[in-house]
C-alpha cells in the first residue's frame, strides 16, 4: 500500500495536488534519505521509504560468506569499507592506465549516470508505455556527444585531423551537422506526439533536456580539465572523496549542531572539521602529485598516434621558494619553505570543495526526497548507485573549468594559429603589423627588424 | 462559447478545440487566462463576430510590421533592445504558465524570484560575452571593464552559484517536489528562449541583412501558408495541428523562396544593412559601414539551358547571397513549422490556448516567436559553419593573452606563411 501511495506519478493533473499533499506528508518522517552520510544504509528501519527499485542485495556471494559472522549493522561497514577501497584502486589503477582509458570511464560514467536520472524519470511519470521515449532519450545523448567530444577532438587532434581527409569534412562542419543531428531528433519528437501523452511527453523532454545539460556537459569539463594536466583531475576528485569522508567522521565523532533541515545527518562540526582536513589534505596531495610530469604535463597527441605526456613543466609546477612570515617561521625553524604554486590553487580547490560541494550533495538529497527515492539506483552495494557517488563532483568539475579557464589557461597556441590561417590575407597583415610592435615593445625581436 | 472559437488562421487556438478532446478541457482552470476579449464582441452573428476577429488581427499584423520595420531605421543598439525585451516577456510568460500549472502562487516571494535572478545571470553571462567580443576596443580602455570581462566567466559562475545555493537553501519541506519542478522549467526556459535570443544578436552583428531577411521569410510563410490553406487546403498535416494541410505547406514553401529570393534582391543593395555592425570606439557609437564582402556583389551567373529557353536570357545578375536566401527560406518552410507544432503540443499539454494575453487577436509575444527560435539558431550554425571566417579582433585578442613565447612562435609562423604568399618581401625576413 505504501509502496502504491507513494509510486503513484504526474499520470493525470488531476492527480497532482493529491500525490503531492499525500507524498510530502511523508517527507516529515523521511530524516534518513540523504547521501554522504555514511550511514544512512542502515536506517532500514524507515517504513515510510520503499526503495523504488526491488531491494535486491547486490553484494557478492563471497563478501556475503565471508561476512555471515557479524551483526547486520557492523556488515554494512564492511561492505561500505570495502566497496570504498575498491573504487579508490580502481581509480588509481585507471589513473595508471592513462588518459584514453580515464576518458573511457568518464564517458561510462556519465551513461550510467544519465541512464539512472532517465530509469528516475520514467518510474516517476510512468512513462514506460511510451517506447519512442527511451530511444529519442539516448539518441539525444548520442547528439549532444557527438557535438562535444567533436569539439574536444578538433581542438587536441588537430594533426590527427588534418591528415584524415573525411575527418577534416566532419570537423569543418561540425556545427551543422551536430545542429542537423540535433534538430533531426526534435522533429521525431514533435511527429511522436500522442493524443492523450502530450504532457507526459513534453516532461520527459524536459527531463531529458535538463539531465543532458547537468550530466553531459559537465563530464566534457572534466575531460577538458583532465587534458590541462592530471593532477586537475586527481587532485579535485580526491578533494571531494576527501571532504566526504572527512565530514563524516568529524561528524560522527563531535557531531552535534544540525547543519540544514534537508540533511539531518549533516553537522557543523563536520562541515567544519571536513573544511579544515581537507584543505590540509589538498596542500599535501598537490604537493605529492606536484613532481610528477606523468601528471602535471598538459596531455597531447603526438604523431605516434598515441598520448603523450611529457613536457616542460609550467611554473605553477616548478618548486618556488617563498619566504615565511614571521609567526610561522619561529613555528617551523626555517625561514623559507619550497613550495608548488599550484598547492596555493589547491587551496582554492579546497575550499571550495568543502564550503559549496555540499550543496551539490544537499540538491541531490532534496532531488532523492522530491521523487521518493532513496537512492539514485542499486549499482554499488551499500552506497546505491554512481550518481550517489558523483552528486557533489559535478559542481567541483564546473569549477576547476572556470578557474582554469579564468586564472591559469590561456587560450590554445595551436588552436588561434588555426584562426589565423583562416582569416583574410589582409587580416593576416594587420594582425601580423600588430603583434610585431607588440613583440618588439616588449624586446622579443630586436628593434632592428622592426624596420619594415 | 464562440469566443472560445476560431481565431481563424491560427492553428494554436483552433487545435485546442479541434482536437477531439471535451470541451470542458478547453476551459482553462480559473486562475489562468483564457478569453482575449470578454466582451469585445457582442453581436450573436458569427460572420459579423468573424470579420472584427479578421480586422483586429489585420490590424495588428500590419502594425506589428510597421514597428518592425520603423526600429530597423533606427539601428543596431535599438534592435538589440528590442531583441532584449522580447527575450524578457517571453521568459515571463513561459514562467507565469510554469507557475499556473504547479498552481505555485502560494510560494513566497523570494522563491518565485528565483526564477528571475536566473534570467539576469544568464543574460549577464551572454551579453558578458558579445560585448567583450564586439565592443573589444571600449572594454581595453576603461579599466574596471577590463577586469570584469578577463574573469568574466568566473563572475559569471559565482553569481550562478549564488542563485543555485539560494535555492537549495530555499527547499521547504512541503514544497521539495513542486520546487525542483520550478527549478527545472525555469531552466529549460532559459535555455530556450535566453540563448536563442543571444544567437539572434550574434546574427544581427553579423550583418542586419541576416537578422531581416530570416525573420521576414518565417512571417512570410506564416502568412503564405495560411492564404493557401484557405484557399486550397484539403489534406491536412499533422495531427497536432488540424488546420495545418498540404496544400498550405508545400504552397507556403515555394512562395517563401520567392519571397526569399527577391527580397534578398532588395536589401543586399544597401551597405546599411550588408555591413557588420561595428563599434567604433572613436565616436562612441554604432558604424554600419564597410566595402560588402562578395556575397553581396551582384555577379553574372550562367542560367542552365532548361530555363534558359523558358526566360529568354543567358545570364542573370544575382547575389550569390540570394542562392543563401533559398537555404534559408528552405528550413523556414520546412523545418520552422516544426517549432510551431512543438509550441502547439506544449498548449494542448498544458492546457493552454495562448501563452499570454498581449497581443489582442495574435495572444502572447510567445505565439508570435515559437517559429523564430528555431530559424534564428539554424541561422546563427549556417553562418558560422558556411559564411564567417573568425573574428580578427576576437584572434587578435586570444594572441596577446597567450605567452610571450607562444607568441614569438606565431608570429614566425605567421611571416613564414605571409612571405609565401607574397604579401611580405622576402627582404625583411631575418636570418
Amino acid at each position: 500500500m505504501t509502496e502504491l501511495r507513494q509510486r503513484r506519478g504526474e499520470g493525470g493533473d488531476a492527480g497532482y495536488r493529491d500525490n503531492d499533499n499525500i507524498s510530502d506528508k511523508e517527507t516529515d518522517g523521511e530524516d534518513k534519505t540523504e547521501i554522504g552520510g555514511e550511514a544512512d544504509r542502515d536506517s532500514k528501519q524507515d517504513t515510510d521509504t520503499p526503495e523504488v527499485q526491488p531491494s535486491v542485495d547486490n553484494t557478492p556471494e563471497c563478501l556475503n560468506k565471508a561476512l555471515s559472522g557479524l551483526s547486520s549493522r557492523w556488515k554494512n561497514w564492511w561492505i561500505r569499507g570495502i566497496l570504498t577501497l575498491t573504487m579508490i584502486s580502481g581509480f588509481f589503477l585507471t589513473i595508471y592506465m592513462g588518459p584514453l582509458v580515464l576518458m573511457f570511464l568518464v564517458l561510462g560514467i556519465q551513461i550510467k549516470c544519465f541512464h539512472e536520472i532517465i530509469t528516475i524519470g520514467y518510474r516517476v511519470y510512468h512513462s514506460y508505455d511510451l517506447p519512442w521515449f527511451r530511444t529519442l532519450s539516448w539518441y539525444f545523448l548520442l547528439c549532444v556527444n557527438y557535438f562535444f567530444y567533436g569539439e574536444t577532438v578538433a581542438d587536441y587532434f588537430v594533426t590527427f585531423v588534418q591528415r584524415e581527409e573525411p575527418l577534416q569534412f566532419l570537423v569543418r562542419y561540425h556545427r551543422f551537422i551536430s545542429f542537423a543531428l540535433y534538430l533531426t531528433g526534435f522533429c521525431m519528437f514533435v511527429l511522436s506526439l500522442v493524443k492523450k501523452h502530450y504532457r507526459l511527453q513534453f516532461y520527459m523532454f524536459a527531463w531529458t533536456h535538463v539531465t543532458l545539460l547537468i550530466v553531459v556537459t559537465q563530464s566534457h569539463l572534466v575531460i577538458q580539465n583532465l587534458f590541462e594536466g592530471m593532477i586537475w583531475f586527481i587532485v579535485p576528485i580526491s578533494i571531494v572523496i576527501c571532504n566526504d569522508i572527512m565530514a563524516y567522521l568529524f561528524g560522527f565523532f563531535f557531531g552535534r549542531t544540525p547543519l540544514i533541515k534537508l540533511s539531518p545527518k549533516k553537522t557543523w562540526e563536520g562541515f567544519i572539521g571536513g573544511f579544515f582536513s581537507t584543505v590540509v589534505f589538498g596542500f599535501l596531495f598537490a604537493y605529492l602529485l606536484a613532481q610528477y610530469t606523468y601528471l602535471v604535463c598538459p596531455v597531447g597527441y603526438s604523431e605516434s598516434n598515441s598520448f603523450a605526456v611529457s613536457c616542460e613543466p609550467s611554473e605553477l609546477f616548478v618548486l618556488q621558494e617563498y619566504t615565511l612570515p614571521s609567526p610561522l617561521r619561529t613555528l617551523l625553524r626555517s625561514k623559507t619553505v619550497k613550495l608548488y604554486p599550484f598547492q596555493f590553487h589547491s587551496i582554492a580547490l579546497s575550499t571550495f570543495a568543502s564550503l559549496i560541494g555540499p550543496f551539490g550533495g544537499f540538491f541531490a538529497s532534496g532531488f532523492k526526497r522530491a521523487f521518493k527515492i532513496k537512492d539514485f539506483a542499486d549499482t554499488i552495494p551499500g552506497h546505491g548507485g554512481i550518481m550517489d557517488r558523483f552528486d557533489c563532483q559535478y559542481l567541483m568539475a564546473t569549477f576547476v573549468h572556470v578557474y582554469i579557464t579564468s586564472f591559469i589557461r590561456g587560450p590554445n597556441p595551436s588552436k588561434v594559429l588555426q584562426q589565423l590561417m583562416v582569416l583574410q590575407p589582409e587580416q593576416q597583415l594587420s594582425i601580423f603589423n600588430t603583434l610585431k610592435s607588440h613583440l618588439t615593445e616588449r624586446g622579443m625581436i630586436p628593434p632592428a627588424e622592426a624596420v619594415q | 462559447r464562440t469566443q472560445l472559437r476560431e481565431r481563424i488562421g491560427q492553428e494554436s487556438e483552433s487545435e485546442a478545440k479541434t482536437d477531439g478532446e471535451p470541451p470542458s478541457d478547453n476551459e482553462i482552470k480559473p486562475d489562468t487566462v483564457t478569453d482575449v476579449q470578454p466582451g469585445a464582441n457582442e453581436t450573436p452573428e458569427v460572420l459579423n463576430k468573424a470579420l472584427s476577429e479578421w480586422w483586429i488581427r489585420g490590424v495588428l499584423t500590419l502594425a506589428m510590421i510597421c514597428f518592425f520595420f520603423i526600429i530597423i531605421y533606427l539601428g543596431p543598439m535599438v534592435l538589440m533592445m528590442i531583441v532584449l525585451c522580447v527575450q524578457i516577456k517571453c521568459f515571463q510568460e513561459i514562467i507565469t504558465i510554469g507557475y499556473s500549472v504547479y498552481h505555485s502562487y502560494h510560494l513566497p516571494w523570494f522563491r518565485t524570484l528565483s526564477g528571475e535572478y536566473f534570467l539576469l545571470c544568464v543574460n549577464y553571462f551572454f551579453y558578458g560575452e558579445t560585448v567583450t567580443d564586439y565592443f573589444f576596443t571600449l572594454v581595453q580602455r576603461e579599466e574596471p571593464l577590463r577586469i570584469l570581462s578577463k574573469y568574466h566567466r568566473f563572475i559569471s559562475f559565482a553569481l550562478y552559484l549564488t542563485g543555485f545555493c539560494m535555492f537549495v537553501l530555499s527547499l521547504v519541506k512541503k514544497h521539495y517536489r513542486l520546487q525542483f519542478y520550478m527549478f527545472g522549467w525555469t531552466h529549460v526556459t532559459l535555455l530556450i528562449v535566453v540563448t536563442q535570443s543571444h544567437l539572434i544578436i550574434h546574427n544581427l552583428f553579423e550583418g542586419m541583412i541576416w537578422f531581416i531577411v530570416p525573420i521576414s521569410c518565417v512571417i512570410c510563410n506564416d502568412i503564405m501558408a495560411y492564404m493557401f490553406g484557405f484557399f486550397f487546403g484539403r489534406t491536412p498535416l499533422i495531427k497536432l495541428s488540424p488546420k495545418k494541410t498540404w496544400e498550405g505547406f508545400i504552397g507556403g514553401f515555394f512562395s517563401t523562396v520567392v519571397f526569399g529570393l527577391l527580397l534578398s534582391y532588395v536589401m543586399a543593395g544597401y551597405r546599411y544593412f550588408v555591413c557588420p555592425v561595428e563599434f567604433n570606439s572613436d565616436s562612441n557609437s554604432f558604424t554600419v559601414d564597410c566595402e560588402p564582402s562578395e556575397l553581396f556583389q551582384l555577379h553574372n551567373y550562367g542560367l542552365p539551358s532548361v530555363v534558359q529557353s523558358a526566360i529568354g536570357w543567358k545570364t542573370i545578375h544575382m547575389y550569390p547571397f540570394q542562392i543563401h536566401s533559398v537555404a534559408l527560406s528552405a528550413f523556414a518552410s520546412l523545418i520552422g513549422p516544426f517549432g510551431g507544432f512543438f509550441a502547439s503540443g506544449f498548449k494542448r499539454a498544458f492546457k493552454i490556448k495562448d501563452f499570454a494575453n498581449t497581443i489582442p487577436g495574435h495572444g502572447g509575444i510567445m505565439d508570435r516567436f515559437d517559429c523564430q527560435y528555431i530559424m534564428a539558431t539554424f541561422v546563427n550554425v549556417y553562418i558560422a559553419s558556411f559564411i564567417r571566417g573568425p573574428n580578427p579582433s576576437k584572434v587578435m585578442q586570444q594572441l596577446l593573452a597567450l605567452r610571450l613565447d607562444q607568441q614569438l612562435q606565431i608570429f614566425n609562423t605567421l611571416k613564414s606563411h605571409l612571405i609565401e604568399k607574397g604579401l611580405l618581401s622576402a627582404s625583411e625576413e631575418v636570418a
